[in-house]
């Protein structure tokens, strides 16, 4: 009998995890899949904003502003790539000044710190490759970038790390009412807790439905990306956005942590039978071409030759307008339908929950005597020259190089394959320590990585996944080969 | 402090090596990254290699051990399982290993045979969901002919690069299903023997004009739907074929791998994505050399060994002799149908009597003439039979003609010519 039940592990589930790893509870995490992070936490812009985007008074608005100054001590104590460049919404015609007169106000009414607006000589001396076309620009110094994935597992790593446990590849089929609380029926097996959090990204919904009246419905958006190699990622300096028209929302250019630039997201509504399919996450011709003349709107001189990849998300878009944080049923308490601004709101979204279930439950939570609140993570690239050597000499596997793109060494990947939610695949150790992230896409590393990982964990090469369930990589051995 | 550090084991470094040695430079060291040497040969397990320069066909592993061999009987020093992370303006090179952790080196010279890497699906974007089962051609290699795993059972092929071609024949030799090799362009990007040896031989339909313009499947590929292209490369509505298959192979071009390169500040080339180089493969660092596949990429290991050997010699004299560097040079300009030209400049002082230059074309051609021209007026000619963007052309340039050069510019055109 669990005390509390977490149903999916994004941000929005690993940063309530984590919060409740603080707690003397017996907690569970159930995630569908074979890793964390794998929905909208792997594939977005990959930026804290600033906040003045959301009406003032939404729960967006206030979660925002709060958010932002969690994740950012949250980063920090955790190990998690973040860089507070700050972001610009360039205008480009006179409506569009307006427009962003409008956000300054909004934004000063959410909270948000030290917004300016920027004239054009201004916004030219801080972005020199911006269009000439651009007139002025709201600057939000408090707008960061982050590694999105990182984060999320850095947060239900210490989860884990104080005790919580989680259940990979429980799919929830089914939630019944016991008189003690909840009975969750899952592909594995079933589970009873007293409470339960709904975390479960597009499919929030669908577990709300299981267990009361529907009355709200996530209508998934996908947004399609390009990444660049790392020779565009200085054409910029902070996060870009244009501003929102009745043509469409525009589209972002942004530095990523890595170093890469980062372009998109349109908006397209997909079906919901589409959803895990593979078709939800596609990338279409007309969507990366819509991306592309968007972004050379702002940036004319941007080389999207310089891909590296493309990739698209898919948002919890939903029928309200706002984050749905409420209770379902008893002791059943949705964080549902978080779209943008999610990956920044989720640590004040996790902490909003977790007060809804002490009140639900007529009673304060006791935090626990001590509790494991910072990671460790050597990131070799990054070490001076005497680190490097001191690292190398208590374990040598960090002399040797295994991803070029990145430097990621053999022993990161290592570190990487024994970590608190151990990886199964080869995109669960790229998420973890960045190896495969760069220009040549794991062409040159891969077979490398998938030897480690196989030694790490005793398998067959043969069963070394690519990422999900059944994405082999290797069909068999060869005549006369193993 | 050394005489001369070679970057990279492969072909390219060991050849330009062993001829810095025989020239008379005792302190070499050459560095892999993999733990052995040979660099990508060591995974073409097929034939085809040496026929130029030794004469014989042998396969990549041969061809690579016959240059280990040579190496073996020299002093030049080996550090194997040693990544470089840096090269300096002023020749330093930040390596680390197991065993020596991270050290700066010093060098006289240098000579840069990094080698080239793969384009992949995110160079080329093409749409679709993204499943396991998408490789590229060299990737695939490396699992089969080196870990011995085959990557898949039910192939399509995208871009009819040589390695591509190589693999449409090995997987079928492995019990795959090649079910048709895809090239966007109207000819062949491959070898003509390979397009004859790899896919004609074992009925593999080449479709040329076409593209891959979905991938289908959740986790591993489950569908590839193939249209026509037109002469601009737009889809044609209404060609879409759907394969059933659970692989995909890119051969979709090699890009010289040339990180350190950019670390160096050697000015690089758009059209090679490699440095420029003088007559001899010096880069434009005096004391920094390239060869091999990090120059441009050449479509047979034979004439990298060739190149390799001159960029080895040209380090020894640098080295050894410490001549002035002659500061008059050619810049050799690209033409009508010419993508590319090495070297890039040539400088006349350097040259004894003649000189070779290496160049690729945007078309196919059947009769056509080489022209060598200057300010608009034609120096030289050469006439060839055909000419086609898959092989490397070759022309020799005299002193002779050098000497007609007023401008100080060369410019490498091809035109076709009616059959008389």
């Amino acid at each position: 009998m669990y005390d509390v039940i977490v149903i999916g592990c994004g941000i929005v589930g690993a940063a309530t995890a984590y919060e409740l790893s603080k707690f003397q509870l017996k907690t569970l995490v159930l995630e569908a899949e074979n890793d964390v992070s794998l929905g909208a936490t792997r594939a977005n812009s990959a930026i804290l904003h600033a906040g003045f985007d959301p009406e003032p008074g939404s729960l967006m608005a206030k979660l925002n502003v709060e958010g932002a100054e969690r994740a950012k001590e949250l980063c920090q104590k955790l190990s998690v790539h973040y860089n507070q460049i700050g972001s610009l919404v360039v205008a480009f015609s006179d409506e569009e000044l307006a427009l962003i007169q409008d956000l300054y106000e909004r934004g000063v009414k959410n909270g948000v710190k030290d917004l300016a607006l920027l004239d054009r000589e201004a916004l030219h001396i801080m972005e020199p490759n911006l269009s000439s076309e651009s007139l002025g620009a709201l600057h939000a110094p408090t707008a960061a970038i982050v590694n999105p994935w990182e984060f999320c597992i850095a947060l239900a790593e210490t989860a884990v790390r104080n005790d919580v446990e989680i259940a990979l590849r429980n799919r929830v089929s089914a939630i019944n009412k016991t008189d003690k609380g909840y009975k969750i029926t899952t592909n594995k097996g079933n589970y009873q807790t007293r409470f339960v959090i709904n975390a479960a990204g597009v499919h929030s919904d669908d577990i709300h439905n299981l267990i009361a009246e529907p009355n709200f419905e996530i209508t998934p958006k996908r947004g399609e990306y390009y990444l660049l190699d790392k020779s565009e990622g200085t054409i910029v300096n902070h996060v870009i956005f244009q501003c929102p028209s009745s043509v469409g929302k525009g589209v972002l250019v942004s530095p990523t942590v890595h170093g890469n630039l980062v372009v998109g997201p349109n908006s397209e509504a997909i079906q919901r039978d589409d959803l895990d399919s593979g078709r939800d996450t596609r990338n279409t011709s007309e969507g990366l071409k819509n991306v592309a003349e968007l972004a050379k709107k702002s940036l004319p001189t941007l080389n999207l030759r310089q891909s590296i990849r493309n990739f698209s998300g898919v948002r919890a878009n939903n029928s309200v307008g706002d984050f749905i944080l409420q209770e379902a049923a008893p002791g059943f308490i949705d964080l549902a339908g978080i779209k943008s601004p999610g990956l920044t709101s989720a640590p004040a979204i996790a902490v909003y929950g977790i007060e809804m279930l002490e009140k639900s439950a007529g009673s304060i939570f006791l935090q626990k005597e001590k509790y494991i609140d910072s990671r460790e993570k050597i990131v070799f690239e990054e070490l001076s020259l005497e680190e490097k050597n001191a690292v190398i000499s208590t374990n040598d596997t960090y002399g040797r190089v295994i991803c070029r793109c990145e430097t990621i060494t053999e022993g990161e990947i290592r570190t990487a394959a024994q970590s608190p939610i151990p990886p199964v695949s080869l995109d669960g150790i790229k998420r973890r320590c960045n190896a495969g992230m760069g220009r040549c896409q794991g062409g040159f590393c891969g077979p490398r990585v998938v030897e480690i990982l196989a030694d790490e964990l005793n398998m067959s090469p043969l069963d070394i996944l690519q990422d999900r369930e059944d994405s082999y990589i290797l069909a068999e051995a060869t005549k006369g080969g193993h | 402090m050394y005489e001369l550090i070679v970057i990279g084991g492969g072909p390219a470094g060991l050849a330009a090596a062993f001829a810095a040695y025989e020239k008379g430079v005792k302190d070499i060291l050459i560095i892999e990254r993999d733990q052995k040497l040979g660099g990508i040969l060591n995974q073409c397990i097929h034939n085809g290699f040496g026929l130029h320069y030794f004469k014989e066909e042998l396969t990549g592993p041969e061809y690579a051990a016959r240059f280990i061999d040579m190496i073996q009987q020299t002093t030049i020093n080996v550090l194997l399982d040693t990544m470089v992370l840096e090269v300096t303006e002023n020749k330093e090179v930040h390596i680390v290993n197991k065993e020596q952790g991270y050290q700066i080196l010093k060098t006289k010279a240098l000579v840069f045979a990094m080698g080239c890497r793969e384009r992949t699906r995110g160079a080329i974007g093409i749409p679709g969901s993204r499943p396991a089962g998408v490789f590229t051609a060299g990737t695939a290699q490396r699992y089969v002919n080196m870990e011995g795993y085959l990557v898949g059972k039910k192939v399509i092929i995208l871009g009819s690069g040589d390695i591509g071609l190589i693999m449409a024949r090995r997987m079928t030799l492995e019990g795959a299903d090649v079910l048709a090799c895809v090239e966007v362009m109207p000819y062949s990007g491959g070898l003509t023997r390979n397009i004859v040896q790899c896919l004609d031989d074992y009925k593999i339909p080449l479709l040329l004009s076409h593209t891959i313009t979905e991938i289908r499947g959740k986790n591993r590929v489950e569908q590839v739907v193939v249209s026509e292209v037109d002469e601009n490369r737009q889809t044609v509505m209404g060609t879409e074929q759907i394969f059933d298959c659970d692989t995909i192979l890119l051969s979709v071009g090699l890009i010289p791998e040339n990180e350190l390169s950019r670390d160096a500040n050697l000015e690089l080339d758009s059209k090679t994505n490699g440095p420029f180089v003088y007559e001899n493969m010096e880069t434009s660092i005096p004391g920094i050399f390239a060869c091999g596949n990090v120059v441009h990429v050449h479509d047979l290991v034979d004439f990298v060994t060739a190149e390799s050997i001159k960029a080895g010699s040209s380090a020894a004299s640098y080295i050894l002799e410490q001549e002035n560097e002659p500061t008059q040079f050619l810049n050799i300009k690209n033409g009508d149908h010419v993508t590319y030209v090495v070297p890039q400049k040539i400088r006349e002082e350097k040259i004894d009597r003649r000189t070779e230059l290496f160049f690729r074309v945007n078309k196919v051609f059947d009769d056509s003439q080489i022209l060598i021209k200057s300010q608009g007026e034609i120096l030289a000619k050469q006439k060839k039979s055909y000419i086609v963007p898959g092989e490397m052309e070759k022309i020799k340039l005299s002193k002779k003609v050098l000497d007609k050069v007023t401008n100080g510019e060369l410019e490498i055109c091809v035109e076709e010519v009616s059959r008389v």
